[in-house]
């Protein structure tokens, strides 16, 4: 009764194509901080490295083919994070 | 019954104690927010100063080293010792890279007097002085972290070599991997906050 479920192979070919898209991405956040968005400069360089992130993380790091406990205990982490993110902003944007 | 190794459960501690390293940092990145707030002109003012390409290819030698863990772990399941070696030693390899960079970064960075406590910094202007802080602060809790992904690497290269580590038992090279890609998302973030503000 060895539980092999957890075994997922990646093919090198998948992986490869994470890397591709990863480097493409940081192409894209470089290239998009020399173009003068004003306000809107720093949520897309945050928005292109949550993206890049979800793939690490889906990808690299097996999320994806994980249970259900590290699926929701992860999810709970952000959470908190944002949480706390969240109640800053509001304490320094409303001071 | 299963030989009593639960390869769920080892995994499960490791991703706790990531949990803890996602908050430490993401404590960090509150505090540099709410200080970007308060001192947008000097952030930029100061990012511009940091060299873009030394950042971007650190970006890019942590993705590749990213993308040869991971596919080293898929080595060892594919029984592919040699292949699974030579992943992995390319993989400190980058890490070594990432930290010859940063010496050099830092170290123009103090010719120009500028590190904790300079006197540049100190008499100068408080954004700086607090863009500068944290620059070092973070970027220097991340390459600790470089520094134990390296020997948690080397330790898994080890075992591999010494067939410690086969395709039904690499709980610990995996770990390793694991806290590998941590610091590989830690940089993602840190790269265009401070390499790329405007």
């Amino acid at each position: 009764m060895d539980s092999q479920k957890n075994n997922h192979i990646l093919s090198y070919t998948t992986l490869a194509l994470v890397l591709g898209l990863l480097l493409v991405l940081t192409g894209v956040t470089v290239g998009v901080s020399y173009i003068d968005l004003g306000f809107f400069n720093v949520p897309v360089a945050l928005a292109i490295a949550c993206t890049k992130v979800t793939f690490v993380l889906l990808f690299f790091m097996h999320l994806r083919y994980e249970g259900p406990i590290i699926n929701f205990s992860f999810i709970g982490t952000i959470s908190f994070l944002l949480i706390m993110i969240g109640f800053i902003f509001f304490d320094v944007a409303f001071r | 019954m299963s030989t009593g190794i639960d390869k769920t459960g080892i995994k499960i501690g490791m991703w706790l104690f990531l949990y803890s390293e996602i908050l430490l940092f993401g404590g960090l990145f509150v505090l540099y927010a709410a200080y970007f707030y308060k001192y947008p002109e000097f952030f930029s003012e100061g990012g511009k100063e940091l060299n873009r390409v030394i950042g971007a290819v650190n970006t890019v030698v942590l993705l590749v080293s990213s993308f040869t863990v991971a596919a080293s772990i898929t080595a060892v399941q594919r029984k592919a010792k040699k292949q699974a070696i030579g992943l992995l030693i390319f993989s400190i390899f980058c890490g070594v890279v990432f930290l010859v960079n940063k010496y050099f970064e830092w170290g123009a960075k103090f010719h120009h007097d500028i590190y904790p406590n300079s006197e540049t910094l100190v008499s100068g202007e408080v954004g700086l002085n607090i863009f500068f802080g944290l620059y070092y602060v973070i970027t220097g809790l991340h390459g600790l972290h470089v520094i134990i992904g390296m020997i948690l690497l080397s330790i898994s290269l080890v075992l591999v070599m010494a067939g410690k580590v086969t395709e039904s038992k690499y709980s610990m090279l995996e770990n390793a991997g694991l806290y590998w890609h941590l610091v590989d998302l830690i940089w993602i973030f840190v790269f265009p906050l401070f390499y790329l503000v405007l």
